[in-house]
């Protein structure tokens, strides 16, 4: 604790002192919670109390109706189906991309830590600054190869009669973030298994343990907390994600929540119904914060293992 | 560490045999595991970023062209450096990665640190004004746009509020003026990154050996002098860690720029992701954005090279 408290003072001064703290904590404290009190209440309130009210005001009738509409019937483009749709592509992308980065960022990490060969940090190195290259430079040649995979799908299509997941637009962001998740769940892992004792692996080797075998048996069981923080870090990200999703699934039915709500929000035709566009805002917002508030304590660790980094 | 491991497979009765199919595998095994991982960073990282390099030179316009040229794409950016009246796109990108960049980093810092030593006064309560700093983190930039766009309306927002209050003369229109929307977006931005800056601020402070700071008190520092001799000094490698993040974050800015200004009037409000985006897919020059592409990885590796080249080596010693 460094907590530099102060020492031989009046007391008056001190009791000062701690509602100064105290009032600037609460100040700020509001100013964070103001934007998504305002996204809240808005989505609570029909469209004249929005037009004719105070956005800060509480609702003086809740309703849910905007939630409602967002969900079933907003529009988005020109369908004005909801974003319900959206949100579940989002899931279907979200769920496998999760899964296939972290089981490959905890085999890597084993690999780095535990079966070391000459290079294993040159390895690491260039999957490590991989995390950290603005999308950008990756952006067009991965559209001109997912474009391939379209023609490969519609080969596949004549000769099988299905395209076997090559250009379907969720398998693609499936593939995306699982490429460019790796130096991030590779990273995650191998600071956690550098610290796990190798002698465990060592006796385990001894007793004829095989590579499979230790990693299911001695490293996976003790992995609990990092598998926690992994996960939520990628599911975050990948929920969140704007740029993948709409350079390479930015419009139709195939659409993840990000850029369908994007598109809700920019969605000129008729009346601009604010009190549904911050319904649909709070819908995609909600996993993410239902993670953070369920798990802030892992989810916050993930942020410093990704930021501080060796 | 080498490979301790490795080294221990081969017991003395083993190493006189002739190693069966089965002991070799195992011992190819870990590499077969990484390889795909490995082959994947290879090609889809560092061969795109050459692909990417390889198209800037060319005379890519709606679709890649695979001709070698010159330079031109980057004569073309280089000219627009400079062209700033009327600005080029160029011009108003890099010129509000400026602003963004300095004000996104110096505020969060900031508010980050102050709020962290706030926070370290030994608070009631610290379990709850914690999560409340640092939500915005969990919400994407589309989210978080959304909300200020609504907030920062003159319209409906703040402006608004503030007329029905009695203040008739406020006015606050940043989100619909040229000049000044990049400001929105800095806020935007600081309102969801310096709660996390405050964490780390607190982790580091939290960390600090609790007996320098008794020794100085029983030296009779004042508690300004504690922070501003002491313990902020302390707190560099803090510092350090915080401002790549925040670099990191404002060099790959993209979706709060989209989702709080759609691009700002007539594109002012624009950083080189933008630009990037806008020139590749909507404007059909490929080669200027694959341009642009090049000089943001060239600045975020003189940032971040260095760093995890130190920090690696610091590791291993």
């Amino acid at each position: 604790m460094s907590a530099a408290t102060v020492g031989a003072r009046p007391a008056g001064s001190r009791v000062l002192n701690r509602i100064v703290i105290y009032g600037l904590l609460l100040v700020f404290a509001l100013v964070y919670l103001i934007p998504f009190f305002v996204m809240l209440v808005t989505s609570l309130k029909t469209m004249p109390e929005i037009q004719n009210g105070n956005m800060l005001a509480l609702p003086k009738d809740p309703t849910i109706q905007p939630w409602i509409k967002a969900w079933g019937e907003a529009c988005v483009g020109l369908t004005c189906e909801g974003i319900h749709g959206y949100f579940w592509n989002s899931i279907k992308m979200v769920v496998p991309a999760v899964a296939i980065s972290t089981l490959l960022g905890a085999l890597n990490g084993y690999v780095l830590t535990k079966w070391r060969f000459k290079g294993h940090k040159l390895v690491f190195g260039l999957m490590l600054f991989a995390c950290f290259i603005p999308f950008q430079s990756v952006l067009l040649p991965m559209a001109t190869v997912l474009g391939q995979f379209g023609q490969l799908g519609k080969v596949f299509t004549n000769a099988f009669g299905m395209n076997l997941g090559f250009g379907n637009s969720t398998v693609n962001l499936v593939f995306v973030h699982v490429v460019y998740g790796l130096g991030f769940t590779t990273l995650f892992f191998r600071n956690y298994y550098e610290a796990f004792p190798t002698e465990l692996v060592k006796a385990a080797m001894v007793d004829g343990a095989g590579f499979f075998q230790i990693f299911r048996r001695v490293l996976l069981p003790n992995s609990l907390p990092i598998i926690v923080v992994t996960v939520i870090y990628q599911f975050t990200n990948i929920w969140n994600d704007f740029l993948f999703a709409s350079s390479y699934a930015g419009s139709g039915d195939v659409m993840p929540m990000t850029v369908a709500l994007n598109n809700v929000v920019n969605t000129s035709t008729g009346v601009v119904e604010y009190n549904v566009n911050m319904a649909a805002a709070m819908i995609a917002a909600l996993p993410t914060l239902l993670v953070y508030i369920l798990a802030g304590r892992y989810f916050v660790r993930g942020l410093m293992a990704g930021a501080v980094k060796g | 560490m080498t490979s301790i491991v490795t080294d221990r497979m081969q017991t003395p009765e083993r190493a006189t045999q002739r190693k069966s199919l089965r002991a070799r595998l195992q011992e190819w095994l870990p590499k077969i595991v990484l390889a795909p991982s490995f082959a994947i960073t290879l090609f889809f990282v560092y061969g795109f970023i050459l692909w990417t390099i390889y198209l800037s030179f060319t005379k890519s316009k709606a679709f890649p062209s695979y001709t070698l040229t010159d330079a031109r794409a980057y004569q073309r950016l280089w000219r627009w450096t400079f062209e700033s009246n009327p600005p080029s796109s160029w011009y108003t990108s890099i010129t509000n990665m400026v602003i963004f960049g300095v004000l996104y980093i110096v505020f969060c810092l900031a508010i980050g640190l102050f709020l962290a030593i706030l926070l370290d006064q030994k608070i009631r309560g610290e379990g709850v004004l914690r999560p409340i700093y640092l939500y915005p983190m969990a919400l994407s930039f589309i989210v978080t746009g959304v909300a200020w766009k609504w907030f920062l309306d003159p319209g409906l927002g703040l402006e608004q509020t503030m007329h029905q209050w009695g203040w008739t003369s406020f006015h606050f229109d940043w989100i619909k003026n040229k000049d000044y929307v990049i400001y929105t977006v800095v806020i935007a931005g600081v309102w969801q990154a310096s709660g996390f800056i405050m964490a780390m601020f607190l982790a580091g402070l939290r960390g600090i050996d609790s007996e320098i700071i008794k020794a100085s008190q029983i030296d009779g520092a004042s508690p300004i002098q504690l922070y501003r001799r002491i313990i902020i000094p302390l707190l560099r490698p803090v510092f350090l860690s915080a401002l790549i993040v925040l670099a990191h974050m404002a060099i790959k800015s993209y979706d709060l720029v989209v989702a709080l200004t759609s691009g700002g009037p007539g594109g002012s409000a624009w950083l080189p992701s933008n630009f990037m985006y806008e020139y590749t897919f909507k404007r059909n020059e490929m080669a200027v954005g694959s341009a642009s592409a090049v000089i943001m990885l060239a600045t975020m590796s003189a940032i971040i090279v260095p760093y995890l080249y130190s920090e690696l080596r610091e590791k291993n010693r």
